[in-house]
This record gives C-alpha cells, structure tokens and sequence, in this order.
C-alpha cells in the first residue's frame, strides 16, 4: 500500500512537470505562430499515460482553434485516436472531434470518412455514443448535402440495434435532426437507401427503455420542427404513450399529440368501445385535458399549458373542461357558480345563509355518471385547483388564450378567473388579474364577481393592487351599482394606501369615461349637491376628492347633461385641475365657455414632418459649415443647440434626437472655445492660472461624450466612432494643457505614452470605420503615428496642437430611433417635514419608487445614490428582483434603500438620486482576431464611471444617538 | 402458490369497525403468510367496551405478537389510532409500530386528552394509563416518505403522501412480488395548509381505500372556502357568535390558517379564539413539520410561519358568556361531548348566532342530529335544549371525494380495489363505477368478513447470459417488451430457478445428449434415376427456400440446413422414386414444412427432359 502510495506521489510530481514545459512550449509557439496541430502532437506523444493523454487534451479544449489548422489537429486527433487503448481517452477524442467540426469556416465533410470508419470499430457504447454525437455536429454543419445526410441516416439506423441507450439515444437523435425531408429523395436508387424515418423512429415508441422512448418521440418533434409533415398513424401511437410509467416520455407524448392535433385538426377518429366518430382535434383536446391530472406536475403543467394555444377545438368541449357535475349522496348538486347567478338573475343581491340553499336537488341515474373517463370533462377546474403554483399558473394562461379567441368562453371562465384572484400565491393571483385584463373586450363583469374583484384591492402587495387598476381601466361594468361600489373601494383602496394615488386616479379616469351614462344618475350623490341648499365646498387638495372629480369630468366628456348638475365650486375646480391634472382631466364643452384646449391638441396629430424637417436642415446648416470665421462659428452653433434644446422640449418624439445632437454640437462649441483661448498665443510659462478654461472645457467634453455613450438607447456603431473620436480631441486637448502648465517632463512623458496607445486603441477598434473619417483629427494623427511614436514629448504636445486646430467638424450621423434615458424619482416625494428618525449606526430602511424609461438593462446599470450633508456619498445597487417591466422600454424600480449615519444633533436633508454606471468598454465591437484578456492587460482598462439622470429628491432625516 | 389476503374487522356482531362504516378502523391483511394489522381505532359513538376492536377474533389463543408481524398506523386520528395503547400495553402486543413522524409526535397527546376525557371526567375504570401511552410509544418506529423499511426479511412497507391531516400517509406493504396498498385517509385536492395525496403507479395486487365520500362530486375548494369565509364575516358584523366544532388537529389548521388570512386582508377586529391545551402543543408541531405541509407554507416559512397566529388567541371558558361577536374553535368536531357541546348549549338558543359543521358527523352524535334537521334535542339529564342558532354544514371534509378515489385508483393501477370506511350503499355505487371503469374487481367486505383473493405470482428466473446473447441475435429488438419463444432448460434446485441453454444443463447434469430424428418417405412420381431425382428436388428447393442454405452433396443427397433428403428408387414400382426427409427435433418446424411442400410434388423441371 505504501509503495502504491509512493508512485503515485511520482506520478503526480512527473504530472505538474511536464504541464510546466508544456506551457512553456506552447507559450513560445503561440508567439511565433506555429500550427496548433503541431503543439498538440508533441504533448500527444510525450504522453505517456491515459491520464496524461487526457490532461492534455482538456488543456488543448480551453483554447479555440483557427479555422486553417482545424484540420491538421482534426488528422491528430485521429492518428493519435487509433493508437489510444484507453476508452476515456478515445471519448474526449471524440467529443473534440465533434467541438472541431463545429468551427466556423471549416467544412467538416472531410473527416466524416474517418469519423464513420473509427464507429465501425469501437466496442466501447459511450465513445460510440459520442462519435454519433460528432456525426451528428457534422451533418447539421452540411444541411445541404443530401448524400452525406443518407449516408449518415445510414450510420444511424445501424446502430440503433445497439444494447446501450445512451448509442441508441443518439442515434434517434441524429434521425430527428437529419432524417430526409423527402421520403422518395432519391427513387432511382435501391430500396435500403429510401428509409422511411418516421416508420423507424415510431418503431423505438415501444423500447424498452424509457430514456430511448422519450428521445424517439423528441427526435419525431425535431422531424416536425425542420418541416417534415408528420403521418396521422403517429397519434394512435403517440396515445399508447401517455399511458407510461416514466413522467419524460408522457411530457414528451403529450407534445406530440398536441403536434398532431394541429397538423390534422379536421381528420375524424373513431371513439373506441362505440360507434361514434370525433374530430382528431377534439379528441386530443380531451385525452390532453385527461394529463391535467397526471401524477406528474412536471407533465401537468405541460398539458395544462399546451390546452391553451388549441384553437380549434370544438365549443362544446372548450366548455366541458369548466364543467364538474356535482353530485352529493347520488343526488344532482348545483356549484356555487351556478347559484350565484341564479341568485343574481333572480333579483336577490346575497344570500348563503338559507340552510339548505345547496341542498342536492334531483337524483342523479347513476349508470349515466361518468367518475373519469369523461375526457374534456372539469380539465381546468382541476387545473385551477392543482397542488404546484407552476400548474395554476399554466391553467390560467391557458384559459386567457382559449377566452381570448372564444367570447363566449371568455364568459364562463370569468367565474373561475375570478376565483383566482384569492389564491395563496400572489405570482398566481397577478397572472390571473392580468388574464382578467387581456380578455376584458369580451366579458361584462356581474356585480357578485365585481364585489370578489375589488375585494382584493385591499390586498397588501403592491403589484397586484396595480395590476387590479389596470383592470378596472379596461373592464365594462353593468350597472351604476357597480360603478359606485367600484369608486367606494377604489376609495378605500386610497385612504388605506396613499401612494396608490396615481394610479387610482388613471384607473377612474378610464372608468368614468367608459360608462358615462352610469355615472351620470351618480353624479348629484358624488358631489354631494343638493336641490335646494348650497352645499361646503370640499377641499380641493384632498385626493378621495379628485379621485371623484376625474370620474365625473371623463364622464361629462361624452355627456353633455352632465355639466349642468355640477355646482358652481366644480367648475372652479374644473377649470384648476384641467390645468394642473391636464393628462387626467379632458377638455370639456362647458356652458358658457370656449373650448380653449382645442387648439392644442390638433398640433399633435399633425404629421411631425415639419419639425422634423427643422432638424434636419438646422443640423445640415452646421455641418456645411467648414472653414467659417471663428467668432461666426460659435455663434452659429450656439443658436442651433438653443434651437434644438427647444425643439426637444416641444416635440417629445424628437426629443433624443434633438438632445443627442445637441450634445455634441456643444461638444464642438466647446474643443473650438478652448481652442479660441488666447492662452495659445501667450510663452508657457506665463498662463498659469488661464488655463483653466481650457482644461474644464476638456473635462466636460469628456463627460459629455461619456453622456452621449451611454445615456441614449439606439446609439449605432457609426454613432460610437464619432463620439470616441471627439472624446480623442477631448483627451488631446487634455495633453496640451498639462503640456503647458506642468513642470518637468516626467509626468508627460507617461501622459504621452498612453494618449499614443490610445490612438492605436481606437484604429484597433474602429479599423473598418476609418474610411468614413477622411480629413479628421485622427486621420491625420494615424498619418504622422510613426514619427510621434519616436518625438519626444515637447514635439508631440506641438504637433497635436497644430493637428487639433486644423481638424475639421465630423458629420454626426442620426440614428434611426435614439431615446435619452431618464428617471423620475415618485417616492419619496422630497415634501415632508417630518424627518425620518433613527438610533445611530443602526439602519432605517428608505423605501424608494421611480420609473425609468429607455434605459437599456436597468438591473446592472440603474444606481441608487444617497448623499449625505457632509458630503459622504454611497451607492446603492439595487436586487434584480426590484425591476419591474411594465411595458417596452419603460422599468419600473421599486427597492429599499438603507440609510445610516452618526448621530446629529438635528435633522437635516439627504439627497437620493438615480445614477446610471457605465463601462467604457461595454460599447467597443470584439473583433474576432483579439483573444479574449488581451485587452484588459493594455491602458484601454475601461472607464468606469456614472451618470446621474434623475432629480435628487431630498428626504429629511435624523439620527438620534442612541440612549444608554 | 398463490397466497390470499384477508380483511378482517373484529366482532361481526358490532355495527362499528372498518367495513362499511366509518367509525373504527382496523384492518387485518395477511399476504404471503404474513400478518399485518392496519389501523387500530377506536368509535366515537359509544363509551363501553364496543368502542375499541375485539382483538381476540385476530387469535384466540397465543400472543398476539406472534401472529402479528407488524402494526401500521396511516395518520393520528382518534378513530384510526385510538385504541393502540389499549392493544399494544393491555391486550398485549409487543411487536414493532409503524407510522410517520408527525403521527408519532401528535398521536401521544391525542390519546392522552382522549384517557383524561374518559377517565377523569367520565370516572370510567379499567381505561388505559398515561403510563401505558408511554410504554406504547415507545414501540413505535418512525418511517419517513417514500422510505422502504425492511420490517423482516421478506415483509417491507413504504409511506406516500396522503394530505388529510399532517402526517398522514399511505403504505405499501409488499412481500416478494404480491403487494397490498392501504389508503388511509386521504385527500385529492389540495387545501390551505396541507398538499395532495400522490402516490406512482405500483401496481398492487390490492388497493384499500376508503371511501367516505363515494357518492359526491365536490364543488371548487375556492368556492367552498369563499362560502365560509363569507358566513363567518356575515354573522361577526351582526354580532353573532360562531362556533366551529373541530377535531384539535387536521382541520382546524386549515381552518385557522384561512380566518387569519381573511382578518387580516380585511382588517377585522372580532376575535378568534381556539380551545387550549392539546391545540397549541398541536399547533407547534404543524410549525415544525413544515416539509409536510404544502407548497405554499414550505415556501414562505421563513419568512413568517403561517402557523404563527396574529389574529388567534387561546380561549377560556368564561369568554363564551362575553358579549359582542366572536369565533370559536372548539373540540370535538361531532359536538358529542367537551367544550364545542358546552358552548354550543350556551349558544343555541339565540338566533344570532351560528354553528359551522366543518366535517363529517358519526350517527348518534349531536352533530349527526342538528345536521339532519333536529331543532329540538334531548339532553343528558332528560333536559330538552332548543335549537335557534343557525345550522351549517360546510364540507371542508378533507377526504377524497368519489373522482379523487378514482384518480388515486388510476394512478396506482391496483389489479383489484377493497373499499373501507364508508357506508354500504355509498360504497355499492362507487364499487360498480370502479369495475365498470377499470375493469378491475372491487370487494366491499361487512365488519368481520373475510375477502381472499387469488394472485398470480411471478417467480423470477435466472437465466445464463450466453443463452440470452444467442436468442438476443436471432430477434432483434426493439420489441423486447413482447413475449418471445426461447429455447432452453429450465432447471430447479435449491429452490431457485435457472434457464440456462440445454447444451450446459446436459454437462450440469452429467446427461448424455441424445439424438431425435423424425424421419419420413414421401413418394414422388419420377421415372428418371436417383440423381437426377435428387437434382431437381434440389433444384426445386433452391428456388423455393431463398434465405435457407440448400445444399447437394456429392453422394446424391440434398441438405437444407441441417435436414437430409436422399432420394432412392421404390422396391416394387420404378416409376416411383422415395424422398427420405429426416431431421432433428430442434427443425421440426423447418422439417415439417419441408414434408409438406415435398408431398406437393416436385414440378416438372424445364432442363430435365431425356
């Protein structure tokens, strides 16, 4: 045991050793560019056991190789495959093989001779299973060579005969993926050559192993996905299976039912044990809705999802599946669904407290009661009631698109929907509000399923009560009852959580404007008029007030009666929220007044070209101009940025567009002030102090650029070059200064040396842009790049001088569609005087709420910053879990933020505001020829840094020291 | 070699046990010769000796511990556990317990409240002692799900899932290749605090269920618990009083876990209180048994255990007399005795309030009577208590209704079903829906009967590896699930059994192999000579037999395979020519078939005319 010991302490020592050379070796042949090939040989052959063998391999996996040398290292691999004894060896040879062929710009079909000839010789089942894994890269690299996919089909059906699985799984796999589209591709050649596929794949439906059944069914799906129309003898199949033991294969059946069913939804098919005939796509409507009580969840969820996008099924089995015949003692039960209505058609508005009232009514035949066997029958009532959210939630998605393309199904899920709404889960209950939402064109709510609706307005998340909002905006009420219970719960709803206060204003607005004729008789009751009496006036800045009013006014917006029930009060307060609330009030047609608003809004609808126009020419207007008067220059581009700062105010659509440009016209204004410096002129020595302009007016082109990089979504690449072409200027200009001002050569001479290697950086960067950039700065600065590289830096300072004055203004290209990121902060608010008190050094949780817009992937760039009075500053990053999407390009973050402090003696204000972090390599395009971690060892490290774009909102705080 | 299983109920006399009625269970299932004794209840209804089992019809003489193998308890319930102290400590049994591990925590303090009840209220003597819980107790092992617990060398049982109450779970019990699965109670549908009963496809020779709820269809459990929800709050904002009548544990969890929720959402300040005692020591259980409750709890526990009350505070009884609206959730749930009966006579008489009957009520209970219409009941004491309050029946039972037995039943694939605990003609109907669905046959034995039922065993054979590679060539797969013909020994010894190929069962046996040749003349009309007769039934064959090798020997004689034919002229007629076909016994199929075509006659061959 000990000498057994001993050696392998050798063997490992002799191991470490030889990757050392290896290394080495293969560091100085990278370097003179050798073929990988080469390298690879040699560690092949000093290897000296399997286990080194294999070492070496996995090293030589970690580097990609070029495309020329694929093949030499493909040669090899093989030589060097048929000596190997060991089947591990052989296996990650094979894998290799597999990974190599993959290589874009290599045409594999040269090593499938060698490939299909080393199967017909290996004994081992998991190297054959991985050369059948390498065939099968092999083939989907050649989808047009139709002899060598025959060929490989060949192969395949070879080995399907194979004792081990894992072979056989291969190979139905590569039948799926490569099986000929056409069955008679080839006629005129023999009849082994003409397989059938399908007939092949559907025979494995009954192996013995499960793992093998589930890949043949996938491998008839992959037939399916690449267009090949699958057989209808498939189905009867495909029927057999959903009976299996193993929860993979009936998932995976169930799939393929559902295929089937699409492709002959009309063929008709014999119900067994009677004489009846069904659609196929009823029937595997019913045997999927069966599945939905399968004692697999994983399958479950399946078929409860797959129910939902199978259109074409019959109405009256689309309405089974809501359909569970009670019965209590063999006697005919009625569900609480169908009392309910009763109920409510029968003019009684509550009841469930008549004992009796769900008393078992008729008797129930008990031949004609059918416990299980009833297809369709209770599918998503037993769906909805499912154990695992995951199934719940599927049932309810699969319910919104079925009532999506039915109306009247829409009308008879509304009661289960509706039931939802108080499940545990809450991700169950948001689906199902949201479900609610998308199918509210076709269901009118009763007042019984409104009262269950805006029970959960109460509820404590925040999410659903949002999402119940929204539902209401778009949902159709059916009496004034109705809308008056509403705007009492949405009231309560307000007076419970306050910050729900945009949102139950929009949601009335939608209300009021959709069932005017409903508020109408509610009016005298809302506002509290009276026939005779003159009522308080309420206060105008309470929100339950407001609430109301924005109902009534989006009524009276297509109710002209309506107006002359309101009170003197309401029309002042009319005329003060429809300036102040303008997005929440309409214009209305009021007695006695001009409808002023009117011509506001027809400038809206107008086409934008005019606007649009103005853009254009005002930035061409800038661009023609090249070698204008200094002084004219400026105040050119002065006017155009204040023309199209005002512009972006006035037409929001063209607002990125305007600000972008404006940004960099600004830019320019500022490299040709810094250049108009009379500090130029003046012997060094003595502008000490002057310099100051110039180098702030560098430092914010800097920023400015790093502004236009990244705060705008839809910036292109031909958009980038330019911007890293001012930031170069920028950076240039830097150089100059410091040239100027600095004492002692040192520290330019490192300044130097890294403004030179970012020169190289950018042509790396942007080789293929450069043409576009004739006559510019870098242009011209790539021109003299040899002999800078050899100047000192005194020259350098000189010649760039003299290169940035002459460079001319770049066009800058607009982008199709170029959005400015921005974010407002909604809570907190920054208004109240009561600060927020603490124990110091403890923590007090700051909860925070702001929408974003245009900002492209939020959750790694979205910042929260909180400044403290003595100038301390802490960032924030925000969980993932904290944004939400409401819609595209708008983020929605809601997150806590933790503040602590050292005790102060009284409150004082802290600014909370959003940031936006960047790296400045984030934007560069990867040309393939850098390896990766080449770049980050240079200067080009990127930059990192962050913009804030919201307005800091001040929250009032106080840390008390703690009391001992 | 077929082993029967038998159900037996103690005393047939009793209308009590676990035939068809609800009430005591306690089954006895011997399978493979060996005994095991399900459940071990005890009858609400009655306070003599008929409410545990007769545990002397199992063996009337002799220990019970040697013939019993093992005891299996599926969940805590009074009815299915209650008599277990007075079986193991007072009749005797010394044998090992099964049951989970939530039983086996929350069983001890049910029986002990059920001892203090009937001994120190009642002053019944001759009832078990705490002591003798105790003693119990400790001949329990605890099996966890899914487990397989060897219980001897052949006998082993595994637990499923059973929702119901915490705990409660399904065993199989199997021995060698026959196995028997036992329900329990169970429940299909999931509720707010406990998940669904499940269980793979095991295929047992017999599936016992129960089948409490044969005849009813239930409604959604949402709509079910909006009722509730809905009475409750109803009666609070008149005033009134609710009373829930309970068992300490399953339900009222459930029951619990759905008030507070709602009291929370909707911000209600009439309190909730709960019987003490064995509820709250109950209550830290379901807080410790998380993994055995459902999704939603296990996932939220640690951010607060629903378990945790906010809105549920202990009762006293001097709060029943408080005025203003209040709920109460007392024990026991048939308000047959205790504290629910004690308030409910306070209650009775105003029709404010409202009793909720959450469960099931046994016949002869309080509960039984007021559900069934009564409004004027005899009290103990000849007193005659009115009834005004308001009368609820809400099944938030947590059995499986009749589609969830038979889902259970399909998905356990059971090749007959036995149903328990149920009333007779509840269980007719189901019965006929099972056979009539499945196809299976289905037994609903009375107290006491005896069901035996036949199986087909399957006895596992060994076989040699290389007779198995040979056969594996001749049919290829993949149809390997079908039966195929195999050719080969089969040889018993030592009470284990091997196929192996003939030729190694010859050496194994030291046999000399000996040869059986059919052999057959079959005349064939030819005048030419003997070769050329040979010829052209080679020729013939040939044209006939393409896959199988057909050969002519130079001595005349045509093989095919490894049959022979040889041709020789007929003694008496020369015009005659006689075909000797001989082959062994192994290609008789080929042999015979050869015969028959040869009896056909060989047709005239184009090329042999001379």
């Amino acid at each position: 045991m000990a000498a057994h010991l001993k050696k392998r302490v050798y063997e490992e020592f002799t191991k470490v050793v030889q990757q050392q050379q290896e290394e080495i070796t293969a560091k100085k042949l990278r370097l003179t560019k050798p073929s990988k090939s080469a390298a690879l040989h040699i560690d092949l052959c000093k290897a000296t056991s399997p286990a080194d063998a294999l070492q070496y391999l996995l090293q030589f996996a970690r580097k990609p190789v070029e495309a020329e040398s694929v093949e030499g290292v493909v040669r090899i691999l093989l030589e060097h495959y048929y000596k190997e004894n060991d089947p591990s060896v052989r296996l990650k040879i094979a894998s290799l093989l597999g990974l190599l062929s993959k290589t874009a710009g290599f045409s594999p079909d040269c090593i499938m001779d060698d490939a299909i000839n080393i199967l017909q010789n290996e004994k081992s089942h998991q190297v054959l299973a991985q050369l059948l894994d390498t065939l099968l890269a092999i083939g989907t690299k050649l989808p047009d060579n139709q002899a060598i996919q025959m060929r490989l089909v060949d192969v395949a059906c070879k080995h399907l005969a194979d004792t081990s699985h894992g072979v056989r799984n291969k190979c139905l796999q590569l039948l799926g993926n490569l099986g000929s589209l056409e069955k008679t591709a080839t006629k005129d050649s023999d009849s082994t050559a003409v397989r059938d596929v399908q007939k092949i794949i559907g025979d494995y439906f009954s192996d013995q192993d499960p793992r093998v059944r589930t890949a043949a069914i996938k491998a008839m799906l992959q037939l399916h996905e690449r267009g090949l129309k699958l057989h209808q003898t498939i189905y009867n199949q495909a029927c057999k299976l959903l009976s299996d033991d193993y929860e993979q294969v009936r998932s995976a059946a169930v799939q393929l039912i559902w295929v089937v069913s699409q492709l002959y939804p009309e063929s008709i098919v014999p119900i067994p044990s009677s004489n009846e005939e069904i659609r196929l796509v009823d029937d595997a409507f019913g045997k999927i809705c069966h599945m939905v009580s399968d004692g697999s969840w994983v399958v479950r969820v399946q078929a409860a999802k797959l129910l939902g996008s199978m259109e074409q099924v019959s109405s009256h089995f689309l309405e089974q599946t809501l359909d569970k015949k009670l019965m209590s003692d063999l006697r005919r039960k009625r569900t609480a669904h169908e009392r309910a209505k009763e109920l409510y058609s029968s003019g009684e508005f509550s009841s469930g407290r008549k004992w009796g009232d769900d008393a078992p009514k008729e008797e129930v035949d008990t031949g004609a009661v059918n416990l299980i066997e009833s297809g369709a029958c209770g599918a998503f009532v037993h769906g909805l009631e499912d154990e695992m959210y995951e199934v719940r939630i599927a049932a309810v998605e699969a319910l919104c698109m079925l009532a999506q393309s039915s109306p009247a199904f829409a009308e008879k899920c509304l009661d289960f929907l509706v039931d939802m709404f108080n499940d545990e889960i809450e991700e169950v209950r948001l689906q199902s509000i949201h479900t609610m939402r998308k199918i509210s064109n076709n269901i009118t709510l009763r007042e019984d399923q409104l009262d269950t609706v805006l029970a959960v307005l109460e509820d404590s998340s925040r999410d659903i009560r949002e999402a119940l909002h929204e539902l209401l905006c778009c949902t159709n009420v059916s009496t004034k009852e109705g809308i008056h219970l509403a705007l009492v719960e949405l009231l309560k709803n307000l007076a419970k959580y306050p910050t729900d206060r945009d949102s139950i204003w929009k949601c009335l607005k939608f209300l009021g404007s959709r069932h005017p004729t409903l508020v109408l008789p509610l009016v005298p009751e809302l506002l509290s008029t009276h026939p005779f009496f003159d009522t308080a006036e309420p206060d105008m800045d309470d929100p339950a007030y407001i609430a109301v009013l924005v109902l009534i006014f989006n009524a009276a917006k297509t109710c002209p009666t309506m107006p002359a029930l309101f009170s003197d009060h309401t029309f002042r307060h009319y005329a003060y929220l429809r300036d102040s609330l303008s997005h929440l009030v309409p214009a209305l047609r009021l007695p006695g007044r001009k409808l002023v608003s009117s011509s506001v809004s027809p400038n809206i609808t107008l086409p934008e070209d005019p606007s649009h126009q103005f853009l254009q020419q005002s930035l061409e207007r800038v661009y023609s101009l090249q070698h204008l008067d200094p002084q004219g220059t400026q105040e050119l581009l002065e006017f155009t940025i204040r023309d199209l700062q005002r512009l972006g105010e006035l037409q929001s659509e063209l607002a990125g567009v305007a600000d972008f440009s404006a940004t960099y016209l600004r830019c320019q204004l500022l490299l040709i002030k810094a250049l108009q410096e009379k500090l130029w002129h003046v012997a060094a020595p003595l502008y000490l102090k002057q310099s100051d302009l110039a180098s702030a007016a560098a430092k914010q082109i800097l920023e400015e650029t790093y502004k236009m990089e990244f705060m705008y979504s839809g910036v292109e690449n031909k958009q980038v070059v330019i911007i890293h072409h001012m930031r170069l200027q920028a950076k240039a200009l830097q150089l100059i200064v410091t040239a100027r001002t600095a004492r002692g050569v040192d520290p330019l001479f490192g300044m130097c040396e890294r403004f030179l290697q970012e020169v190289d950086f950018f042509q790396r960067c942007f080789i293929t842009d450069l043409p576009h950039l004739q006559d510019s700065f870098v242009d011209k600065l790539l021109d003299l790049m040899p002999r800078l590289m050899t100047s000192k830096p005194a020259e350098v300072v000189k010649i760039l001088q003299t290169m940035l004055r002459q460079s001319t203004f770049l066009h800058l290209p607009l982008p199709e569609q170029i959005h400015k990121a921005s974010a407002t902060i909604i809570e907190p608010a920054g208004e109240s005087d009561n600060p927020l008190r603490f124990t110091s050094g403890l923590v007090v949780a700051l909860d925070v709420d702001a929408t974003l817009d245009h900002v492209q992937d939020p959750q790694s760039t979205v910042k929260v910053q909180v400044l403290y009075p003595d100038g301390q500053a802490q960032m924030i990053h925000p969980k993932p879990a904290d944004f939400r999407n409401p819609g595209p390009g708008r983020h929605r973050l809601i997150t806590q933020v933790y503040l602590s402090h050292t005790a102060w003696t009284e409150p004082c204000q802290v600014e909370v505001r959003l940031l936006l972090a960047y790296n400045s390599n984030s934007r560069i395009p990867k040309s393939p020829w850098i390896e990766g971690g080449e770049i980050s060892s240079q200067v080009e490290t990127g930059i990192e840094g962050t913009i804030p774009f919201s307005k800091s909102v001040k929250v009032y705080i106080m840390p008390k020291p703690a009391r001992r | 070699m077929g082993e029967g299983e038998g159900l037996a109920a103690p005393q047939p006399a009793l209308p009590a046990g676990a035939g068809q009625d609800v009430g005591r269970s306690c089954i006895l299932v011997s399978i493979a010769g060996k005994n095991v004794m399900l459940d071990c209840g005890m009858h609400m209804g009655f306070n003599d000796d008929r409410r545990f089992p007769d545990f002397s019809y199992i063996t009337r003489n002799g220990r019970l511990t040697d013939f019993l193998d093992c005891v299996i308890i599926s969940h805590f319930h009074l009815d299915h556990c209650g008599a277990l102290p007075y079986f193991s400590e007072m009749v005797g049994y010394d044998g090992p317990i099964y049951m989970t591990h939530p039983t086996q925590a929350i069983c001890p303090i049910l029986l002990e409240d059920y001892r203090k009840v009937a001994v120190d209220k009642k002053g019944e003597a001759n009832f078990f002692t705490s002591q003798m819980i105790k003693d119990c107790m400790k001949k329990v092992v605890a099996v966890h799900l899914h487990q397989t617990v060897q219980v001897d060398d052949e006998l082993e049982i595994k637990a499923y899932y059973a929702g119901h109450v915490l705990g409660a779970a399904m065993f199989q019990i199997r021995v060698g290749a026959e196995s028997v699965v036992y329900t329990g109670d169970y429940n299909m549908t999931p509720d707010r605090h406990l998940g669904a009963a499940w269980i793979d496809k095991c295929r047992p020779n017999l599936l016992i269920t129960e089948s409490t709820y044969a005849t009813t269809i239930r409604d959604s459990k949402r709509c079910r618990e909006r009722d509730f929800l809905k009475k409750v709050h109803e009666t609070v904002e008149r005033g009134g009083k609710v009373l829930i009548p309970v068992f300490a544990l399953g339900r009222a969890q459930e029951l619990c876990i759905l008030l507070e929720t709602f009291w929370e959402r909707m911000n209600l300040k009439a309190p909730i209180y709960f019987s003490t005692g064995l509820t709250e020591k109950a209550n830290h259980y379901y807080k410790l048994f998380i993994t055995w409750t459902n999704q939603k709890i296990r996932k939220t526990f640690v951010q607060r255990n629903m378990f945790e009350f906010k809105h549920i505070k202990a009762f006293d009884r001097a709060f029943a007399d408080n005025p203003g609206p209040m709920v109460v959730f007392a024990t026991p749930g048939m308000l047959h005795a205790g504290q629910s009966l004690q308030i409910f006579r306070k209650w009775a008489g105003n029709e404010k309030n409202m009793v909720i009957m959450p469960g099931y009520c046994v016949q002869g209970t309080v509960g039984h009577k007021i559900l069934s219409g009564q409004r004027k009941l005899e009290m103990e004491g000849r007193q005659l208590l009115e009834v005004k309050m308001q009368v609820e029946y809400m099944s938030f039972s947590a059995h499986a209704d009749a589609k969830g037995i038979m889902q259970l039943v399909r998905q356990a694939e059971p090749e007959s079903v036995l149903l328990v605990h149920g009333e007779a003609k509840k269980m007719e109907f189901l019965k006929q829906k099972i056979e009539q669905e499945f196809r299976v046959t289905c037994y609903m034995p009375a107290n006491g009967e005896t069901v035996t039922l036949p199986t087909s065993p399957c006895i596992p054979v060994g076989i040699s590896l290389g007779l198995l590679k040979r056969e594996m060539v001749q049919g290829l797969l993949p149809d390997a699930k079908k039966p195929r013909l195999l050719h080969g020994t089969l040889i018993m010894k030592d009470s284990n059994f091997r196929l192996v190929s003939s030729e190694q069962a010859l050496k194994e046996l030291g046999l000399a192999e000996h040869q059986l040749r059919f052999t057959c003349r079959v005349h064939l009309h030819d005048t030419r000579k003997e070769q050329e007769t040979a010829m052209r039934v080679y020729s013939h064959l040939k044209s006939v037999l393409k896959d199988h090798c057909v050969q002519h020997l130079p001595d005349g004689s045509v093989t095919v395979e490894s049959i022979l034919i040889q041709a020789a002229a007929h003694s008496e007629d020369p015009g005659t020519k006689v075909l000797l076909v001989s082959w062994t016994y192994q290609d008789e199929e080929l042999g015979s078939y050869l015969t028959a075509l040869l009896k056909k006659g060989v047709p005239q061959a184009p090329s042999g005319g001379s």
